[in-house]
């Protein structure tokens, strides 16, 4: 129990009258990946914004359940949403820079904080990129507009900016679809790397990904947690027979 | 050995108060702005209305100004405006409607379609007085004069007039209609010209049979907001043929034999309900007598414009509702 | 092959004249307007430079006055009626600014936070029913507004400030910003409002608060479609006849006093072409203010243009 990060109990999502989720209640170990699989429209993406509450700047969102990080109740009353989402990262599925220089990139959840200093932002920017492994690649090119980056730097400079507040939870949503196989395949060893430091949950529609970069693996149907298990179990012996059909690609 | 990562320890209860606060501030000045915008723009509105409206009733719409503007009503400017209005779109509607077929369905996106893209967005920049200026200079000036020297006709177009006025506006709105006309255009799906093409029909066909129809509801909202811009226009006509009073209707009768049928003349000069509240409020012998007069036509000249924009904006509306339900199914 | 397939047939050369027939006539209608809009700029300038030999055009921008002591003094004056005739357009164009560049500020300030509203902090239904009201106001004749200021905007405006000249170009730009208000807040919440969610959704889930994202993420990246709104509106505060016919005073004065009575170009144009004989040199005069209007609000429009074709390029997503 002490290695439980994440908990949710009978977690129900709702957009308007939709039910995106359904009693949830699943169990996520620190500093490991989950992954979490599962048809479109499954409910991945909306469980993996309840968990930093971006669900709530959607129109009509509502939820019943429990969501806890580290035993604090997320959804309290007391907790401030912006300081949550300090502390829980978030990747898109298509890279989201803004439309400046790499460097304000990096800065701007560090300036957020109100860090000011120089030296310190310059500490924070070339820590984060070092963890992104992209270091190398951008140092000279910090003052370029980050959108002339190649496709696959954008994204591992969007994991940077992610960890440029320090999160403690890393949440990735289908990080690596839009990108060649080259560029995956980094992402991928990057995401090996950075379980040392983060817990990380990733959104994938593709399965041999998960088996490779996953300690875990959840397959949701319907809005459904259908099985929550090791990866290797659930790649080789689910015990569901609808986790079993779709990992075997007879549906989804 | 790396730091311990545990959101028990870090503070995610409370945003610092000075970020709290500035967001407060910001987020509330910019609704009170908002408020203060909308509020000053409804006092002029209902200033006007509140002014105007004791005077408006049915001999206010119809019945010719007497006794030195002071009394009666406004009638010959209402018919003036709506006479012109018509010209107008006898003129702008329809090259403004084949000129955007032109240009959305059959220009490639070679030079002459970028030319005339062009020359349409800076037909609508070019300000109205300069229409004004062209439109005396040019039509009245030099067609009109020219017309009646060739013909022999006297002093019959060579002077400002109806017909000059309804052209002027009809150049001044054609951009409206153009930019309407395409954005209908536009939004009739790909694929119901694919469907019809794949019928077999030609282009024309398929514009005549598909695309047009589709798209009708959209075209009249431009045309709405073109006679609602025409007729809220004073600039361009001030120097066109309007009157600030006319014993009689610019009608003519052509006659028959057995009984007349009256027509609008367009060689006459006109009343313009615009043109009325400049005038009056500039140019009267006693201004404050005319006041009620004053503010009561610009009473109905906002009502006019208003109620066009609000059927424009219901006819569009209805438009995109149609072509949602053409592309859902 | 002897036997006419179906395939090979083709449609008749009647019906394909008739279609290329129907082309040229939409392209002869298309091209109405790049004749209209070539003809009322050759117009213009004929008549602008129609004017009499002895006419040198540089006494469109002054003339030289000979002084007692037999020095030159250069004059800036709008004298048209009088015998010894002056058309320098200068204080006319300082008439023109005096009165769109405050229309500009106010309606900027006030405008483009009502555009950050709509977009950003209005919910959709509010906004439904807002966005067609601050259209309408566009769409409220100018006479009106020209009128208001008149009849009513300038008593209290003299309570209130005091000014010597009942009209002045303050309260002109005052009346301006109605319409021009409009046409920032519009243009601003466009451009905030195509700026991708995904961009918004990354300022949040770094941390961001709604200002903050407001702030930092979708304003600066709107800023030049914000611009282009600025210019837009100034370009049709520079070329609005009626409110500045009504409300600035009409005194073609040399003055740098947002508070005096001021002469716009448009105004002019309004004024005087309908006493002016058709070929004097007044009236070439006039033609000379419409061709400088013409072109003035030509390249405002076409630099407004070019700063949000940039800012496509910019937030290709």
């Amino acid at each position: 129990m002490k290695d439980v990060k994440i908990y949710t109990e009978n977690l129900s999502v709702f957009f308007d009258y939709i039910q995106a989720l359904n009693n949830v209640s699943i169990q996520i170990k620190a500093n490991r990946v989950t992954s979490i699989i599962g048809p479109s429209g499954c409910g991945k993406t909306s469980f993996l914004r309840t968990l930093n509450r971006m669900n709530d700047l959607m129109h009509g969102f509502k939820m019943k359940g429990e969501v806890k990080i580290d035993g604090v109740d997320i959804y309290d009353d007391n907790i401030d949403v912006v300081n949550l989402r300090k502390l829980v990262g978030m990747v898109f599925q298509k890279s989201n820079l803004f439309p400046k220089s790499v460097y304000e990139n990096l800065i701007f959840a560090p300036k957020l904080n109100n860090i000011k200093d120089k030296n310190k932002l310059d500490e924070i920017v070339e820590r984060s990129c070092t963890q992104a492994s992209i270091w190398d690649e951008i140092k000279d090119r910090l003052n370029d507009n980050a959108l002339n980056l190649s496709a696959g730097q954008q994204q591992r400079l969007c994991i940077a900016r992610a960890l440029s507040v320090n999160p403690d939870v890393l949440l990735m949503d289908e990080p690596a679809s839009a990108l060649d196989p080259i560029s995956t395949s980094r992402i991928e060893e990057l995401i090996f790397e950075l379980k040392k430091d983060y817990t990380i949950l990733v959104v994938t529609h593709n399965m041999q990904q998960a088996a490779r970069i996953s300690d875990f693996t959840a397959f949701f149907y319907l809005g459904q947690l259908v099985e929550f298990e090791k990866t290797t179990k659930i790649f080789t012996n689910p015990s569901n027979k609808q986790t079993e059909d779709y990992i075997t690609g007879r549906f989804g | 050995m790396p730091e311990e990562k545990n959101i028990k320890n870090k503070e995610i209860r409370k945003l610092p108060a000075s970020t709290k606060y500035y967001e407060y501030f910001a987020i509330g000045l910019v609704q009170v702005i908002t408020a203060f915008v909308f509020l000053i723009l409804f006092l002029v509105l209902g200033k006007i209305f509140y002014e105007g409206a004791g005077i408006i009733d049915y001999q206010f719409l119809t019945e010719a100004p007497r006794n030195n503007m002071t009394e009666g009503g406004i009638g010959p400017a209402i018919f003036g405006t709506v006479s012109v209005m018509f010209l107008m779109i006898i003129f702008a509607v329809p090259i403004g409607v084949f000129s955007a077929v032109y240009i959305n369905e059959y220009a490639e996106d070679n030079l002459a379609q970028r030319v005339i893209r062009a020359s349409v967005n800076n037909l609508a920049g070019v300000p109205s007085i300069v229409f004004g200026l062209f439109g005396l200079g040019f039509f009245v000036l030099f067609i009109g004069k020219n017309f009646d020297e060739v013909m022999g006709t006297g002093l019959l177009l060579g002077q400002p007039a109806m017909l000059w006025a309804s052209a002027t506006l009809a150049v001044l709105v054609l951009p409206t209609i153009i930019i309407s006309t395409i954005e209908a255009l536009n939004a009739v799906p790909h694929s119901q010209r694919a469907a019809a093409y794949g019928l077999g029909a030609t282009k024309w066909q398929t514009i005549k049979g598909v695309v047009l129809p589709q798209s009708r509801s959209g075209i009249l909202t431009g045309i709405i907001l073109a006679v609602s811009r025409g007729a809220g226009e004073t600039a361009p006509v001030l120097f066109l043929g309007c009157a600030f009073f006319l014993p009689q209707l610019p009608v003519a009768y052509l006659d028959l034999g057995l009984f007349a049928v009256p027509f609008i003349n367009p060689a006459e000069q006109f009343m313009y309900l615009s043109y009325h509240i400049f005038i009056l409020a500039t140019q009267s012998s006693n201004p404050t007598l005319t006041m009620p007069v004053q503010f009561g036509t610009a009473a109905v000249l906002i009502t006019l414009t208003v109620l066009l924009n609000i059927t424009a904006v219901i006819f569009r509306f209805k438009f995109r509702r149609t072509l949602q339900v053409v592309r859902e199914n | 092959m002897d036997t006419q397939s179906p395939y090979a047939k083709k449609i008749s050369k009647r019906f394909r004249a008739k279609e290329k027939l129907i082309k040229y006539f939409f392209f002869l209608n298309g091209f109405v307007t790049v004749l209209l809009i070539l003809l009322i700029f050759l117009f213009l300038l004929k008549e602008s430079f129609a004017g009499y030999t002895d006419f040198n055009l540089s006494e469109y921008f002054f003339t030289e006055k000979t002084l007692a002591d037999g020095s030159t003094e250069k004059i800036f004056e709008w004298f048209p009626t009088s015998e010894d005739q002056r058309l320098s357009i200068v204080p006319l164009i300082l008439g023109t600014l005096l009165t769109a560049i405050p229309a500009t500020i106010i309606s900027t300030m006030l405008g483009v936070f009502v555009g950050i509203y709509l977009s950003e902090i209005a919910g959709s239904r509010l906004r439904e029913i807002l966005k067609p009201i601050i259209e309408l106001f566009a769409g409220i004749p100018t006479v009106v507004l020209g009128f208001f200021m008149l009849v009513v905007g300038a008593t209290y405006f003299q309570d209130v400030f005091f000014t010597t000249s009942r009209l002045n170009a303050i309260l002109a730009a005052v009346g301006l910003s109605f319409i021009i208000i409009p046409i920032i807040a519009t243009l601003t919440e466009e451009a905030l409002r195509s700026i991708p969610l995904e961009l918004r959704m990354a300022s949040y889930s770094l941390g961001a608060t709604k200002w903050q994202t407001i702030s930092r993420v979708i304003i600066p990246t709107a800023v030049s479609g914000i611009s282009a709104g600025i210019i837009l509106g100034f370009g049709r505060a520079v070329g609005e006849t009626m409110i500045v016919l009504m409300a600035s005073g009409n005194a073609a004065e040399l003055t740098l006093d947002v508070f005096r009575s001021v002469r716009t170009m448009t105004a002019t144009i309004a004024a005087e072409l309908g006493e002016v004989s058709a070929g004097s040199q007044h009236y070439f005069a006039l033609f000379f203010i419409g061709t400088v209007l013409f072109i003035g609000t030509f390249l405002l429009n076409l630099i407004a243009e070019l700063i949000i074709n940039k800012m496509r390029k910019k937030i290709r997503f």
